[in-house]
């Protein structure tokens, strides 16, 4: 049964409804937002409203439009008011379009009145008694504090495990990102930390910045004014939604030809022809995980045909052989482009065999990639990867193979071009420096799993959905866990200091105490024993840039629901207790380590953090700024605006990997089949390869569209498209539920026929609440500790007919079809 | 270009429909400012208008209609099985609202698949599923039409499942 809303029509906003910034917290491109707020017993009228249109119209396509997705009754200032939440016309980055995340942000909203995410915690909770028992702050801090206080005393900090976002929007921010950065990284020197999607705490992009060039380079208005748009590992049709309609589509109208590589034929390609028209795209579907092959064989044909920007790599790289050898820290040499050469070079034909696609058509990428135009003038081309290379095989060497191409060809730093991650999260990473943290980092999940750290602060982080080898990190956390819930329950009407010896002596036996501040009580929530309750942006104040680095403030407009708190200020508030306590326990010059977390608003955390490394960014000057922001690094302030930078390295100027010269490196990205563990073995002995994938319609991984009737109903299981032949084989009907076993673990999920999935491959949604695919991901991981979730192989079995819910669902083809 | 003559043959019809809106509009009025006033119904009225006749109906051949009003295009469709939603002697007889719940572009009906498709940014609905998005970017599924058959075999519309674009209530 499709959902029907059953709305017929919507409260109207007055005219003197306050409106508030709101960029959207959920991909990178930040489309802008405005959100209405007015009091429950007003309205505006047809004629006299907050838009400014005459409602009693039909409005036409693009016309103003509240869908009630984009409509709830929220608090603010304790008072229920209306909530409308709409794209922002004038806003450069989405120009007024809505992507299916964004567009719901309204009804994601706590709201006792209409029922919407009651999940959201609304209170510190403590395990006590069996159960979690909802507490105040002050008591569920105390806890914490006198926890972990004992354990880093009694032994040291490496004993104390972090996971922490570190991007913007969401939860994140430069506000939260601090907090917690200055705690774990300048009040303490927590190595043992990881980072929200991979299992250490290091970059996923290490080459690209070792190489001078920060992944973040261009401006979107660089994909209008382009020849070529070349796309890797990507998908961001479904991924960055309004960077592909608002800005690729009109390059592709303007003239670009659009290049994919990826094994898979996704709806982006299928968009792409149908704007470009078929001979304008080239969809390179190549084996999975031989990405490099192909980038080396492109910068092989492109040198050797002269087409590479000379006058560039003169000017703007090293001409002088080897510049960093290949070591522990860097899985690849540097260097000038001709020591790069000497070990990627690779023959059109040998990248053929190896990445299964024509000769001819690896010639027809470097042509639209490098090939001067008739009249000699340059090609301009922006390269955008993403997920495919960055969770793919041999990450370091593969990305650097890209972005030498990037380079050899002068496209970095100059309008038109630009080598960049699509991204994910927005940004907003400004903490101390996490040099102690060492390269290659901790593999903290195996830490974890044999055995290691004995406390563990979660912030944010779903690993039992989201982590590699996942099934055996749940069980490895459960069974640690619960060592510490039976001692607490053990305890149970003690003292406060029993209570603590009781879970210190668990953790010396080898529990684990788990501390989870998140939104929701998450899946690896269920094994914490003090839960914080966290709010989002627009229940506070938050700073983020997104993928052209455009920084923006996202308005409060509401109230946190309940108790919960910007993440800034819980880690404030552990600070001040772990002070307390330290100085109670005789330690005086540790505890005078967590001073200075006298915060009372995030404002105050993005005073004493961002502020400080940007003195000319305020609040204030941010809020004038509006939705368009100002895009870093933010150079000045000048007739009453922030001034920032278009586009990095427009003066040939490369300094991302901290180089005196500032000389861009070549990376020596030499080709050596599968580089994690154990991926050739398992490709070996399975049938599948289970790609991992993402789809429009969910927020990576559900967290609040678990609990979103219109998303359920959509997607009630996670999709695993399949080839048709493939299920007939298997005596699998769509909608079956079947199962993904390897000698990692096993998974499920829902068949989805897929008439363009090649046979033997299926792609399996990332990261769902009713089925991870990370439980079947092995361990496998480069030499910094870069997971390569995307190549896992496993066999699939039918689990269960379809169930009623399955049925009611559409299975028809994805791609647009007029 | 296909895509974007698609879009604006799409804007095209769309605004050809608004031209013969006025009439309607002033029926609806706001009272909520006149507290002596008679209380609005709770839900709104939808009309009863009369899209066809079930024996003029061929299968998987959609018909043009507009509903609530003239500014509301859609489409009716016999399916030739039963459907969710469906009506007549066969049960498979549905409308949608044919402007796309998304951003408001025209759709065009895909017969091959039984998908309305949007030029505008590539959504598509199911008709075979209640109007479910099959993919795309609205925030919800397809504005059904609710269908009401008597004995003569005509097909009344009577009412309306989502709101429809470009409005803040369905009847203007």
């Amino acid at each position: 049964m499709a959902y029907k809303r059953q709305i017929d029509r919507l409260p109207i906003p007055p005219k003197d409804a306050k409106v508030h910034n709101v960029t959207c917290h959920y991909c990178i491109v930040g489309c802008g937002y405005k959100a209405y707020t007015w009091p429950r017993n007003k309205q505006g009228t047809l004629k006299d409203n907050a838009f400014g249109v005459d409602l009693s119209e039909q409005q036409p396509a693009e016309g103003t439009w509240v869908a009630p997705s984009m409509y709830n009754i929220v608090k603010q200032n304790g008072e229920d008011v209306h909530l409308v939440v709409v794209p922002d016309k004038d806003c450069v980055v989405n120009s007024g379009l809505g992507s299916i995340r964004g567009a719901r942000m309204a009804e994601n909203r706590p709201s006792d009145v209409t029922g919407t995410q009651q999940q959201r915690l609304a209170d510190p909770m403590v395990w006590r008694n069996g159960v979690w028992q909802p507490t105040s702050w002050d008591d569920a801090l105390d806890l914490v504090a006198r926890v972990t206080a004992r354990v880093v005393t009694e032994g040291s900090e490496d004993d104390l495990v972090v996971s922490m976002f570190d991007h913007g929007g969401s939860a994140g921010g430069y506000e939260n990102t601090w907090g917690t950065g200055k705690l774990y990284f300048q009040s303490m020197k927590v190595k043992n930390a990881r980072i929200h999607n991979r299992p250490g705490y290091n970059s996923e992009v290490h080459s690209s910045r070792d190489m001078g060039v920060g992944e973040l380079n261009y401006s979107y208005s660089d994909y209008e004014v382009t020849d070529t748009i070349f796309v890797v590992g990507a998908n961001p049709l479904e991924t960055q939604t309004n960077l592909f309609l608002n800005h690729m589509v009109p390059g592709m109208r303007n003239g670009a030809k659009f290049i994919m590589v990826d094994p898979r034929r996704t709806v982006t390609v299928n968009a792409a022809e149908e704007v470009a028209g078929k001979d304008n795209v080239l969809h390179l579907a190549i084996n999975e995980g031989t990405d490099m092959v192909l980038f080396n064989a492109l910068l092989t044909y492109i040198v050797d045909k002269g087409w590479h920007d000379k006058d560039f790599i003169e000017a703007s790289t090293y001409r002088d052989g080897e510049a960093v050898p290949l070591d522990e820290a860097h899985p690849a040499g540097l260097g000038s482009l001709e020591y790069a050469l000497e070990s990627c070079r690779t023959s059109v034909e040998e990248a053929a065999e190896i990445c299964g696609v024509p000769a001819e058509d690896i010639v027809k990428a470097a042509e639209w990639i490098a090939k001067p135009k008739d009249d000699g003038s340059r090609r301009k081309c922006v390269t955008a990867y993403e997920k495919g290379i960055i969770w793919g095989n041999d990450n370091y060497r593969t990305i650097g193979a890209l972005v030498n191409v990037a380079l050899a060809t002068g496209n970095i730093g100059r309008e038109g071009g630009g080598c960049c991650r699509l991204g994910g999260h927005q940004e907003g990473y400004y903490r101390p420096s996490d040099a102690h943290v060492g390269r290659p980092c901790e593999y903290v999940d195996q830490l974890l799993i044999n055995g290691g750290g004995k406390v563990y602060h979660v912030w944010a982080c779903d690993h039992y959905k989201t982590t590699l080898n996942a099934a055996q990190f749940k069980r490895a956390i459960n069974r640690r866990s619960q060592m510490v819930k039976e001692a607490m329950d053990a305890a149970a009407g003690g003292t406060r200091e029993q209570l603590v010896d009781a879970i210190v002596a668990a953790v010396n036996a080898g529990g684990l105490f788990i501390v989870n501040a998140d939104i929701i009580h998450s899946q690896i929530g269920q094994a914490a024993h003090v839960i914080l309750p966290a709010c989002e942006a627009n229940e506070m104040n938050l700073t983020s840039m997104n993928g052209e680095r455009r920084l923006r403030l996202s308005e409060r407009y509401m109230d946190p629901y309940g108790q919960s708190k910007p993440d800034c200020l819980i880690a404030a508030g552990i600070a001040q207790n772990m002070e307390r306590v330290l100085r109670e326990m005789g330690h005086d010059a540790y505890a005078d380590q967590f001073k200075g977390y006298d915060w009372e608003t995030e404002e105050d955390a993005f005073m004493d953090g961002y502020h400080q490394g940007n003195p000319e960014v305020t609040y204030d000057r941010l809020r004038a700024m509006g939705n368009n922001g100002v895009q870093e690094p933010v150079v000045g302030f000048d007739n009453g605006k922030l001034v920032g930078t278009p586009r990095l390295y427009a003066d040939g100027k490369f300094d991302r990997h901290g180089r005196e010269d500032k000389k861009a490196l070549f990376c020596a990205s030499k080709w050596r089949g599968w580089q994690a563990p154990g991926k050739a073995r398992e490709k070996a002995t399975h049938r599948f390869w289970v790609n991992n994938v993402r789809a429009n319609i969910f927020w990576q991984n559900q967290f609040l569209d678990q609990e979103n009737e219109f998303i359920q109903d959509r997607f009630p299981y996670p999709f695993i498209e399949m080839n048709p032949e493939d299920m007939a084989e298997l005596g699998i009907s769509k909608g079956d539920l079947v199962e993904i076993t390897n000698e990692n673990g096993a998974t499920q999920g829902m068949a989805y026929p897929t008439e363009t999935m090649k046979r033997n491959q299926v792609a399996m949604v990332f990261g769902s609440p009713a089925g991870s695919q990370g439980n079947i991901v092995n361990p496998g991981v480069n030499e910094l500790v870069l997971p390569d979730y995307k190549h896992t192989w496993g066999n699939i079995r039918k689990l269960s007919d379809a169930t009623p819910r399955a049925k009611g669902v559409t299975f028809k083809s994805k791609e647009y079809r007029a | 270009m296909r895509c974007k003559k698609m879009v604006d043959v799409g804007r095209r019809q769309f605004l050809r429909g608004s031209a013969f809106a006025a009439a309607g509009v002033a029926a609806t009025t706001v009272t909520g400012t006149q507290a002596s006033a008679t209380p609005a119904p709770a839900q709104i009225d939808y009309p009863s208008t009369k899209l066809g006749n079930v024996a003029d109906l061929a299968v998987n051949e959609p018909v043009d209609i507009e509903y609530p009003d003239a500014d509301s295009p859609g489409v009716l469709i016999k399916l030739g099985q039963q459907v969710e939603g469906g009506v007549g002697p066969d049960g498979d007889i549905v409308a949608f609202s044919t402007l796309c719940p998304h951003k408001g572009y025209f759709m065009s009906y895909n017969a091959d698949d039984r998908t309305l498709n949007c030029p505008g940014h590539f959504s598509r609905f199911d008709v075979e599923a209640g109007g479910q998005q099959v993919w795309g970017h609205a925030t919800q599924n397809l504005p059904q039409f609710t269908l009401r058959v008597d004995e003569k075999g005509d097909i009344y519309a009577e009412g309306c499942s989502d709101l429809i674009f470009g409005r803040m209530s369905n009847t203007l």
